[in-house]
């Protein structure tokens, strides 16, 4: 078959049915997904945007379109939905510099 | 920017709109009357009649977005006083109703407006009067000014319109300024006591989605609100109603031109809540044209959705009985008030 892209958007109303082929270990995780996202320590909001960041850490454009919905309906404004998109920025950039240290070290070593 | 009537647009004709609304979904979902069918619901029958909604005219000094009224200052559409009468004949007589509640356009701009608040307060001191005011119209022009005290006089509760505590979405959705009109005149309410706590005054805010997606939770985004308008403006208020866009008028021009509207209305329908359906708004609610016509909500108003042919069918012809064992008349824009949480003009109801 024919694909245009690795993703389509239709793909994620079918998340559902990863059950089909390991029914048990799919309900367990729906399950857990579901109690994570409940109000708790965190309110529903503030784990939407921890959830919007991530996607955006880990560039996953289902979880992205998900959870851009999510935090709108959760009443965040955009400028809110930025902020945890830099958030995200900073910390994959922040990951990347922080090994500069590493490399200032192995430089140390094999310099005279 | 005009009303979809005044552009003579297809969605200003109610038949276009139900056309739409009716087409089954290419993947075959059930419809609104499908829904109820599986829950016991069909026919929808109403309960006990409570709240009596009378929309005084489709004239507003705003043109918002997603208008359902498809208000606007080009539209002249207006209740006469004989209608008005009408209206306070029933109020009068129907115990049951504990609310009246005066919508629009801007209800403030019927020159009848205030002789026929005075006239519901003499006639029934016990119902609650609400008046869906916009905001703006207090400061649009000098003889509106004294429109709080006007409000507090007749101890009529105040419910208005504010989708977000920002200029930038509250203005995207209802014109260039509106949040900073709104604002300063929720500074006036607050000043003659609405929303401040045991002033008796009420004073209610209504948000809705400014797009194609669902409001969250009513009680969160009500605190949200609460903290962001008393830190940023001093402003208070006492709830806040989340109420959900329904697929018409110019809600569901949005959504076809923007692409929005099988997506939306797949979320609707698959957001679809026993619950919310049991406690939809139509069961205790009649709703009153601006020409005396009777609906069962205002949803169906706009739609030209009169009540059924064998309930009375204008406010002239009242019939309680026959109004009370009627079928309330539905279609697929439904969805929207049974959607999560469900919607009502008094927000969530699940």
């Amino acid at each position: 078959m024919h694909m245009k892209t690795y993703y389509n958007p239709e793909d994620l109303k079918k998340f559902g049915s990863i059950t089909e082929l390991q029914k048990a270990m799919g309900d367990k995780f729906f399950s857990y997904y579901a109690e994570v996202f409940k109000e708790g320590a965190l309110t529903a909001r503030e784990k939407s945007l921890i959830a919007l960041a991530v996607a955006h850490a880990i560039q996953c454009p289902y979880c992205i379109d998900a959870y851009t919905t999510d935090t709108l309906e959760k009443g965040c404004d955009e400028e809110q939905m930025m902020e945890a998109v830099h958030v995200a920025a900073a910390i994959r950039g922040g990951a990347s510099l922080v090994h500069g240290t590493q490399m200032m070290n192995k430089i140390k070593e094999i310099s005279m | 920017m005009k009303s979809l009537k005044a552009l003579n647009h297809t969605l200003s004709k109610p038949e276009q709109a139900l056309e739409i609304l009716e087409e089954q979904h290419p993947d075959g979902k059930s419809s609104f009357q499908d829904h109820l069918q599986t829950i016991g619901l069909f026919p929808l029958k109403p309960t006990e009649l409570e709240i009596f909604q009378i929309n005084l005219g489709k004239m507003c000094n705003q043109v918002c977005k997603h208008c359902h009224v498809d208000a606007g200052p080009d539209r002249k559409e207006i209740m006469t006083r004989e209608t008005m009468l009408e209206c306070l004949r029933v109020i009068t007589f129907q115990s049951s109703i504990h609310t009246v509640d005066l919508t629009g356009g801007a209800p403030e701009m019927n020159p009848e407006f205030r002789w026929f608040v005075k006239e519901i307060r003499n006639a029934r001191p016990d119902v609650t009067i609400i008046v869906r005011c916009n905001l703006t119209i207090i400061l649009a022009n000098p003889k509106y000014h004294n429109l709080p005290d006007f409000f507090k006089e007749n101890q009529v509760e105040v419910v208005s319109s504010l989708p977000y505590f920002t200029a930038m979405k509250t203005d995207s959705q209802r014109g260039d300024g509106v949040f900073e009109k709104s604002i300063e005149a929720l500074r006036m309410l607050n000043q003659v006591g609405y929303g401040i706590e045991g002033s008796g005054l009420k004073l209610n805010l209504v948000y809705n989605p400014s797009g194609a997606f669902l409001p969250g939770s009513q009680s969160e985004l009500e605190s949200e609100f609460k903290k962001k308008l008393w830190d940023r403006f001093g402003i208070q208020f006492n709830s806040l109603f989340t109420i959900t866009n329904i697929p018409i008028s110019r809600f569901l021009e949005y959504l076809i031109r923007s692409g929005n509207y099988e997506g939306y209305m797949e979320k609707l329908i698959a957001s679809f809540n026993p619950s919310a359906a049991a406690g939809v708004m139509c069961r205790n609610t009649i709703s009153i044209g601006w020409d005396g016509w009777l609906y069962d909500c205002d949803f169906n108003q706009m739609l030209e959705m009169k009540v059924e042919e064998k309930a009375s069918q204008h406010i002239s012809e009242w019939d309680s009985q026959a109004l009370t064992t009627r079928n309330i008349r539905i279609n697929n824009h439904c969805f929207g008030c049974t959607a999560g949480a469900g919607s009502s003009c008094g927000g969530a109801t699940a």
